[in-house]
């Protein structure tokens, strides 16, 4: 499959991930699939739910709270999660993947995105270095859950 | 009683593209044990390898958590509807602070 976004999806995405470094940012992608592709057509930028982290360590506990923070752990609400899809499919739109920022580090899966992930949404993961965003990519998990492969991004120009 | 599952679009590939499934149970833990028993290529993705519901999967009964009623004990009444909902979460790989 391949992902489609507006050039005007990535900036929003890239100025999200410098907007909140040096902690990690976070949203969801809505659009529209088929079995060739996944089109997107809002991005929904979220709160990092790490920045309270009682809350967050409720819903999702961290091995060693003291060094996963919300610099280097993102976590998105499930009942945020139920809103924008609930809103989205009102819309005849669906979460067709997410998006997350690695303040510092390269725009590649860690083990941690892989064990907290399904198969065919779109992982898109921007990299912010010292504050400037740099590289962009997307993953989809395979189905055995071994690993994330590439998946490629096509950026329309409107 | 029949209850329904809402199954969440990345899993409809495991159900044979049904958006929900109808499973007779008396709460949530007979609910899922038919559900991964009918589509076993889901187990994966809602357990971990020693059966334990991975913990980044949450599973509401109408618009409300089961961790906060009865666990997977929560009792389920005929037409009750259950929605699987991932918190989705990530982050980078943790830098060495030993030194």
């Amino acid at each position: 499959m391949m992902l489609k976004l507006d050039q005007s999806h990535l900036d929003q995405i890239r100025q999200h991930g410098a907007r909140d470094y040096p902690s990690e940012c976070c949203g969801i992608l809505l659009g529209r699939a088929d079995a060739k592709d996944k089109e997107v057509r809002e991005v929904v930028p979220l709160k990092n739910l790490r920045h309270d982290s009682a809350r967050a360590q409720a819903l999702l506990p961290l091995d060693d709270p003291g060094r996963e923070t919300e610099r280097n752990r993102f976590l998105i609400d499930p009942m945020e999660q139920l809103r924008v899809e609930k809103d989205a499919r009102a819309r005849s739109l669906d979460v067709v993947g997410y998006y997350h920022s690695h303040p510092d580090h390269p725009a590649r899966p860690s083990n941690y995105d892989r064990e907290h992930a399904w198969p065919w949404y779109s992982y898109v993961i921007v990299s912010v270095q010292k504050g400037e965003p740099k590289d962009l990519t997307s993953w989809v998990l395979t189905d055995g859950r071994e690993r994330f492969d590439p998946e490629q991004v096509d950026a329309l120009n409107l | 009683m029949p209850v329904r599952v809402i199954i969440p679009t990345p899993l409809r590939q495991y159900t044979g593209r049904k958006e929900f499934v109808e499973v007779e149970a008396k709460n949530v833990a007979e609910a899922l044990a038919n559900l991964t028993a009918q589509y076993g290529d889901l187990r994966r993705h809602l357990y971990t390898d020693d059966g334990k519901l991975r913990s980044f999967v949450n599973i509401y009964l109408g618009e409300e958590d089961i961790r906060y009623l009865q666990k997977d004990q929560t009792p389920l009444h005929d037409q009750d509807e259950l929605s699987i909902v991932p918190s989705i979460a990530g982050g980078t790989k943790l830098r060495c602070i030993c030194r």
